[in-house]
């Protein structure tokens, strides 16, 4: 059962080199209670896509058509007025540098009341308030004491769990995480995607994680949707894309990372990510790709279904070998 | 020189979409070309005091009329906007200058010499800019000259100007091409002059510019008090007489409207190349990519 | 007999001056290692933020002085070097730093980065001789000069400025490049050109490398030895491939269980002490870890910090469940990658 379905969106930057099409009709579901990993490299476009889902997009990017479907309701159609109540009520978001964000002059309970008092339509008692704040702080493993620090007190780790307590603060159904530990240490990294994992479970949460981690991703989600260029390239459950990706690029995204179980050759993707300003005929990713043919230059594939669950827009997704 | 003629050619095609400061340096450059072609056509003899016959509204012969010391108003207009451009120019110039060196030592450098030079700003800065003006003017006892105008004005221009560069000194030395310099072999001056200063042009300009404009209205609000070089046509000695005539009261016009409007289009200049170079250097304001 | 470049039981503390009593904190301490010309080895600093592992980098760079022994290089402490000595000395220490975006000055041409050394250090008088060596560089390096030359650093993507800045340090022919985070603001695509390029000036070359990192994958990957710092202190000191393999300080353990593998079949285990890592600015007087630590030993730990015990020829852990081993001090340290 699909609570958020992305259907063909598309998101455009207006530049004075003209149009440049950041999200070009991808189209993707989240179940609900899933993990669902968006992998892709920078310029990929999946952070645009998170802000897009959320209505965020600012000039001079703009929606430029597709459908973001909540529960079956387009949220790309909804007003400012109705747009309000379901952001953070059932999506979040916490972006990129989210610990970053984090107001220095308020404590950490301003932060997280901040959002429930505005969203709130009675008269929430000041101690009830505090008493939510206590039970969101505890739900991200975090102690009493720190709702009374601030930002600076606190460690990477701490502050990213506060953007996490912020997140859930209005039980939301969906949480969008774009690269939640992309500044933090290794173990801390760990630490943070256990306690998303905990909440998600705890809560029935659905979770999109946006990244470019591949390990991450095999750690943490249940599907993955690998992006490029801003088209999807290949989507499936996670220990089937890992096993026999069906993609070039999602091949090479997991082999060519150097691991810890043996040293040797340094590989990586050769070329350089497309200008989208100018992006190649055909396949976006074709001039880069190690089993291109003549075809894959003429013409864009589609996303089909090769199996059930399993999409994939490669011309040649057949040829991928393990 | 080559990436110099480069960065002149950006900033030049970012004008096209920065209206103020653009607009804002036309206004003042037709002030300029007011003085310098006034003073090629009209003799500035005429501005001295009996050159015409005195409280003569506008007509053919006096374009813009007379004052009641006999001097005829649209040659002093001529030449009080050339003189207060220059005052405001120079000691615009000798402000920033002091700004420059002393935001780079104190913004680069630190320590003691950080701490005790702005707090000579700090303090300097909260006394009334008029007051101090007003008391070093009235201690010069001799008639005020050109030259010490500019030198009064610009002594008190010089801080606002200090704080900004080294606020941005600050920040800039935290670069990271500040340790590859090191690494290539730099000192620090060469550091400071070569890789820090360059950057730091458009609030070298628009710290010449604060401190234009604060002269400006120092040296006017200076000479409309009297306080000014008594001998010389300048826009604010012009107000001042024409206060001590009561050309208002008077009805003569055309005495303290003309300077009224010039000071107001220079100051709309400044305000407008102000707010410009703001969006040069503040990149959250510029409203194209 | 002197080393290429040493350091001699080196710590750096800040503040803790007198006037207004600030505590005192303690960026490294105790650290000794040895950088010799021959042969050329790459030594990964494997650390996470706070480690000190900056910090070592700049001591070692000579932009900051230890507060606690010296850096020597030739022999000579750099707090006194001369003037000529200390142009030598940049010839042959260059580095390579984290950030491709504010490492060049947005105000000029990339070649800027590339002349400025070469004439500052006055190794060619001739625009010539300085274009031709360029050109040398890059190509070793695999860039393209005419493309890459001639223009802006906003007109290069992240990974070609990472590259131009390893050829910039190759130009000089050094005899140590000091790698800060190299590649971790490049695209893992991208990556590997740039390791590849830093393996080649060590094979090749003869250049040694001194490779600071938080990443554990690709040090290990491009590293002769390892050196792990937690908390400003040294943890575990050997070969790369026994570290990783076979860790055996608590936190080294740690650290490599929790490398996020491109693995479904390899997820962590969910069973993961409260790493509380630096939430209070504990002074403990005992082992750095010994709060977080899943081996801790009760009473021993936190009350007096464990010396390193050398617990194989080229291998050193400090940690007091190798009590057993022969003790060795921070000044011998430099000794067990170099015996």
């Amino acid at each position: 059962m699909d609570i958020l379905q992305i259907r063909n969106l598309r998101v455009y930057y207006q530049t004075l080199q003209g149009t440049l099409k950041a999200v070009d009709r991808v189209t993707f579901g989240l179940k609900t209670g899933e993990r669902f990993g968006l992998v892709g490299e920078s310029g990929s476009g999946k952070s645009t896509l998170a802000f897009a889902i959320m209505r965020l997009t600012k000039p001079p990017a703009y929606v430029a058509g597709g459908e973001v479907l909540l529960n079956g309701i387009d949220l790309i159609k909804m007003d400012a007025v109705q747009l309000r109540t379901h952001r953070l009520a059932q999506i979040a978001l916490v972006p990129q540098g989210a610990m970053d964000s984090l107001n220095p002059v308020l404590r950490v309970k301003e932060q997280i009341v901040d959002g429930i008092v505005d969203h709130a339509t009675g008269r929430e008692q000041k101690k009830n308030l505090a008493y939510r704040v206590y039970e969101l702080l505890e739900k991200v493993g975090l102690q009493k004491e720190v709702a009374n620090m601030y930002p600076h007190e606190l460690s990477g780790g701490m502050k990213q769990r506060v953007c996490l307590a912020i997140a859930i603060s209005l039980n939301p159904k969906i949480i969008i995480a774009d690269e939640p530990t992309s500044a933090l240490d290794v173990v801390v990294q760990r630490q943070i995607m256990l306690a998303l994992g905990e909440m998600q479970k705890s809560l029935g949460l659905s979770i999109l994680l946006v990244g470019h981690d591949m390990g991450l991703m095999a750690q943490f989600a249940d599907r993955i949707g690998v992006m490029y260029a801003g088209k999807l390239m290949e989507i499936g459950p996670i220990e089937k894309v890992f096993k026999n990706p069906l993609h070039p690029y999602t091949q090479l995204l997991i082999s060519c990372p150097p691991t810890l179980e043996e040293r040797g050759e340094f590989k990586g993707i050769p070329g350089l990510p497309p200008l989208i300003s100018d992006p190649p005929p055909g396949c976006v990713f074709h001039p880069r790709c190690p089993i291109t043919k003549d075809t894959c230059s003429l013409e864009a594939p589609e996303m089909i279904e090769s199996e059930p669950g399993r999409w994939v827009a490669c011309l040649q997704h057949d040829r991928v070998s393990q | 020189m080559k990436p110099m003629t480069n960065h002149i050619f950006r900033v030049a095609s970012y004008g096209r979409r920065n209206p103020k400061s653009v607009g804002g340096l036309a206004v003042i450059l037709f002030l300029v070309l007011f003085w310098l072609a006034g003073s090629m056509l009209i003799s500035p003899s005429k501005a001295e005091p009996i050159s015409g016959l005195p409280d003569q509204p506008p007509s053919w012969k006096y374009l813009l009329g007379t004052d009641s010391n006999g001097r005829q108003l649209l040659p002093v207009m001529i030449v009080g906007t050339g003189l207060t451009l220059r005052i405001g120019f120079v000691a615009g110039c000798i402000g920033v200058c002091v700004a420059i060196i002393l935001g780079f030592l104190t913004g680069y450098y630190r320590g003691l010499l950080d701490t005790l030079i702005m707090g000579i700003v700090d303090i300097l800065l909260t006394i009334p800019p008029l007051a101090v003006l007003v008391v070093i003017a009235a201690m010069t006892v001799e008639v005020i000259s050109l030259n010490s105008m500019i030198l009064i004005v610009a002594s008190l221009s010089w801080m606002l100007p200090t704080r900004t560069i080294r606020a941005q000194v600050l920040s800039m030395r935290e670069s990271g091409y500040v340790p590859m310099a090191k690494l290539s072999g730099m000192n620090d001056l060469e550091i400071i002059v070569r890789e820090l200063m360059p950057n730091l042009l458009p609030y070298l300009a628009a710290g010449f510019v604060s401190a234009t404009a604060s002269a400006v209205l120092a040296t006017i609000g200076l000479e409309a008090l009297g306080l000014g070089p008594q001998s010389l046509p300048t826009l604010g000695m012009t107000i001042y007489w024409a206060i001590s005539f009561s050309a208002l009261l008077r009805g003569m016009w055309w005495w303290w409207l003309p300077p009224v409007i010039i000071i107001a289009a220079l100051f709309v200049g400044l305000f407008l190349l102000t707010a410009g170079l703001d969006e040069i250097a503040n990149p959250k304001l510029r409203r194209s990519i | 007999m002197s080393y290429f470049l040493e350091a001699r039981n080196i710590a750096k503390a800040y503040g803790g001056s007198g006037l207004f009593h600030k505590k005192e904190t303690v960026a490294l301490e105790a650290i000794s290692m040895v950088i010799k010309e021959n042969p050329a080895s790459i030594i990964g600093i494997a650390g996470e933020s706070g480690s000190g592992k900056t910090t070592l980098a700049r001591l070692l760079m000579g932009f900051i002085h230890p507060t606690q022994g010296q850096v020597l290089y030739r022999g000579k402490d750099l707090k006194h070097i001369t003037r000529r000595e200390k142009m030598t000395f940049r010839k042959e220490v260059q580095a390579v730093f984290q950030d491709p975006f504010g490492a060049y000055n947005p105000f000029y041409k990339i070649d800027h980065a590339l002349y400025t050394p070469l004439k500052k250090l006055q190794i060619v008088n001739s625009k010539a001789k300085a274009r031709q060596m360029i050109e040398e560089a890059m190509e070793a390096i695999g860039l393209n000069p005419d493309e890459t030359l001639g223009r802006f650093p906003q007109e290069l993507s992240g990974g070609q400025r990472q590259r131009v800045m390893v050829a910039r340090a190759f130009l000089l022919k050094p005899r140590l490049i000091l790698a800060d985070e190299p590649v971790s603001m490049v695209d893992a695509s991208l990556r590997a050109t740039i390791l590849q390029s830093l393996r080649k000036l060590n094979k090749e070359f003869g250049i040694s490398i001194l490779y600071i990192s938080h990443d554990l994958t690709t040090t290990y990957q491009i590293s002769d030895h390892i050196v792990v710092l937690y908390r400003g202190t040294v943890a575990e000191i050997g070969d790369i491939d026994h570290v990783i393999k076979d860790p055996k300080h608590p936190y080294s353990q740690l650290l490599v269980e929790s490398i996020p593998r491109p693995d479904p079949a390899k997820r962590w285990s969910h069973h993961l002490t409260a790493f509380r890592s630096h939430e209070s600015d504990r002074i403990s007087r005992g082992c750095k870890f010994a709060a977080d630590c899943p081996r801790v030993i009760p009473n021993l730990c936190p009350a007096s910090p464990p010396p390193l015990y050398q617990i194989q020829r080229q291998r050193a852990v400090r940690c007091f469940l190798y009590k057993d081993a022969h003790e060795i001090s921070n000044e011998e340290m430099s000794k067990v990658l170099d015996p």
